[in-house]
């Protein structure tokens, strides 16, 4: 807490530093840096309570976190020491290497379909669509995401499955030869390439929404500057917009990475899993991710079985945790740097 | 336009030479409509989406060959990536629509009086209800509200307010952060919580409010945040200058002056949790009746029953999915519901900032 020095106090206005004092300044003000007594500070019984308590509540929040991850640590640790014969699931390190290759893979390919995508929107949504509309078509957007994700979950299987299962049938038959494409394909569409799509819708909302941020706040000038040299629109938005937000779209789809990394229901409900490591998309074996074996397997198990999903979960939270941190200490430093205003 | 083409050629030639008129675009999708119709009519395989995909990718390249030949490539390039930015955007559009027409099309066979009068308890097959799953929300989510909006409201206040340095710094960061925990890991650390202090095996609808809770409370700050420091500094300086404290002035001036934003806040953070089925699944567990108590014993809340009820179908199955179908009509109604409020709420209270 900075102290006012009286003189500073009578000639300029107060601040927001909520220094008062108990009575008026006298005529003449001490000299600063003079000996004598510091200005005494009043606070009131209520002002202590009060910053305490939002002080105590800010730092809850960072307590509430290391809680997390203290009681994830401690529910997970049983998993690693006990002797592999008394874990139901076998080996944890065995365990949780399919569900982490499964947990990537799914998101890695939401990313590869969802981006491009989402910023394409973006962009339709800054710059291509008529002024009086973008609020709207950007709020039509942001519905996906109000969307509960069980019900993205129950439309997976019993809408799109069906719907692009006889498009899986066709690229089986014809482009099996790729092995991303191997057949057989699932009979029921239930594929890890379905889950993706799922995935991939879900991400959308939060991509456009971050990236359509940025692309606003592209200086006027670079723009104006580039369309009066002649350039198209596509042009401009190549030269002045896309090289401006470039930091910006990374840790958006950082964000949507750890949104797709993290999704339970919607997978849980849409894959057929296995515990194999595959990269084939269209088969009816299919690489589980974390989450969703989790919320498959949590309500049977019990016993070490229960602190093995635990420490599954553990390795999801270290996975995320990551992933948000840089997205976020991205966005962050740009903040600082830009001087876009 | 076309008579004074044909009156002054040479003037209008310098203006529109190498351009396609403005009508281009509209008689072209037309053409390619019909075109892509024609050609699975023919066929025998009408369907809305292959029409709709092979009339755009006829479109792509009849206007880009067009306008390459017309107005020349940088023309062509930028007309190629007009229409492909647009139609991401119709392609966004397609899972929303088709989300929308299933979920009220199948939801609307059971959402009957019935569906809101009983429980599950010893309903096998048809009949029965989500009763015990809609309370179960309600005091799940009112629970995780009263945790979540004091904690929240007061780190926001603290933050904007009196957070100096690296303490305030740290928060920020990790609120941020917190705002990407997966929801099926607050789930586990309730679960875990709660089976530490109370035994194993321990779910109960406080536990589910508890991860709610960590996953609200995020939001909850991010968005008073906000709000908070659009509230001009002006209106403080007054209160302070009126020799008003500090708790005074938050409590009297600034937060009235927020306040429709932070009820907006507060009903789209509802909204987002409301729908969390992964956590409450894990540590609120479920059962087929209605449970009032909080504190024992699991409680069914509205999306573990539409997921329960899909996955978990009895005889006939016919009745388990459509009720897993109405329950998902509900949950969609009750958000948009939440969302909606809360966006008029915000538009029509929106504090005056005087810009």
């Amino acid at each position: 807490m900075t102290q006012i020095e009286p003189q500073q106090v009578a000639d300029t206005q107060v601040g927001s530093a909520p220094t008062f004092r108990a009575d008026p300044p006298p005529s003449q003000p001490p000299r600063a840096g003079a000996p004598g007594t510091p200005p005494k500070v009043v606070k009131r019984p209520g002002d202590r309570i009060f910053e305490g308590l939002s002080t105590g509540s800010g730092t809850l929040i960072l307590i509430i976190l290391a809680l997390v991850a203290a009681f994830l640590v401690a529910q997970g640790i049983p998993a690693f020491t006990s002797s592999v014969e008394d874990l139901p699931f076998g080996s944890t390190l065995r365990y949780v290497v399919p569900l982490a290759f499964g947990t990537v893979w799914a998101a890695f390919l939401a990313m590869v379909m969802g981006v491009p995508v989402a910023i394409a929107i973006a962009l339709f949504i800054s710059h291509f669509a008529p002024r009086r509309l973008a609020a709207g078509l950007g709020y039509v957007i942001d519905l996906l995401a109000a969307v509960p994700s069980v019900v993205y979950g129950l439309w997976g299987i019993s809408v799109l499955g069906p719907l692009v299962q006889p498009v899986y049938i066709w690229l089986t038959e014809n482009l099996g030869f790729i092995p991303l494409f191997a057949g057989p394909a699932s009979g029921t569409g239930r594929t890890i390439f379905t889950a993706a799509l799922v995935l991939a819708v879900m991400i959308l909302p939060i991509v456009t929404a971050l990236s359509r941020e940025v692309f606003l706040q592209t200086p006027r000038l670079h723009e104006e500057a580039a369309l009066a040299l002649g350039a198209t629109r596509w042009e401009m938005i190549k030269m002045a917009v896309l090289p401006f937000a470039r930091p910006g779209m990374i840790s958006a789809s950082m964000l949507g990475l750890g949104r797709a990394l993290g999704e339970t229901m919607a997978v849980a409900l849409v894959l057929s899993p296995s515990a194999i490591i595959s990269f084939a998309l269209l088969q009816s074996t299919n690489p589980n991710t974390i989450a969703a074996n989790i919320a498959l397997s949590f309500p049977e198990a019990y016993g070490l079985g229960t602190n093995q999903l635990i420490a599954t979960g553990l390795v999801l939270f270290v996975i995320t945790l990551a992933v948000n941190s840089i997205a976020r200490a991205v966005i962050n430093r740009r903040k600082e740097f830009s001087g876009a205003n | 336009m076309s008579t004074s083409v044909a009156t002054r050629p040479a003037a209008a030639a310098t203006l529109t030479a190498g351009r396609l008129p403005r009508w281009t675009t509209g008689v072209l999708l037309t053409v390619c409509l019909l075109a892509s119709l024609s050609f699975f009519a023919a066929f025998g395989t009408l369907g809305l989406i292959r029409i709709l995909l092979v009339a755009v990718l006829l479109y792509i390249v009849v206007s880009v060959a067009l306008s390459a030949a017309v107005e020349g490539s940088r023309k062509a390039k930028d007309r190629l990536a007009t229409t492909l930015v647009t139609s991401a955007f119709g392609l966004a559009l397609l899972p929303l629509i088709s989300l929308v027409v299933s979920v009220v099309g199948r939801g609307v066979d059971r959402f009957d009086g019935t569906f809101f009068t009983y429980s599950m308890r010893s309903v096998v097959g048809e009949g029965g209800g989500a009763v015990h799953a809609i309370t179960g929300t309600l005091w799940v989510t009112g629970i995780a509200t009263l945790i979540s909006v004091p904690i929240g409201l007061l780190a926001a206040i603290y933050l904007v307010e009196y957070g100096r340095g690296r303490l305030a710094r740290s928060i920020t960061f990790f609120v941020d952060v917190m705002t990407g925990i997966p929801s099926i890991v607050a789930g586990l650390f309730a679960y875990a919580l709660f089976v530490i202090i109370f035994g194993p095996g321990t779910k109960s609808g406080l536990a589910g409010a508890v991860a709610l809770s960590v996953l609200m409370i995020p939001v909850v700050v991010r968005s008073v945040e906000e709000l908070l420091k659009i509230v001009p500094n002006e209106l403080r300086e007054a209160s302070y200058a009126l020799g008003v404290p500090k708790w005074l002035t938050i409590t009297k001036i600034v937060l009235p002056t927020a306040l429709a934003g932070i009820v907006t806040g507060v009903m789209l953070a509802i909204a987002r949790v409301i729908g969390e089925t992964a956590p409450l699944l894990i540590a609120a567990g479920f059962t087929q009746s209605l449970n009032n108590s909080p504190l024992e014993g699991p409680m069914m809340t509205l999306p573990v029953f539409v997921y329960r009820s899909y996955v978990d179908q009895g005889n006939p199955a016919a009745a388990y999915v459509e009720r897993a179908w109405a329950g998902a009509l509900t949950l969609v109604i009750i958000v948009m519901v939440l969302n909606l409020a809360g966006r008029l709420i915000a538009a029509r209270f929106a504090p005056k900032t005087g810009r």
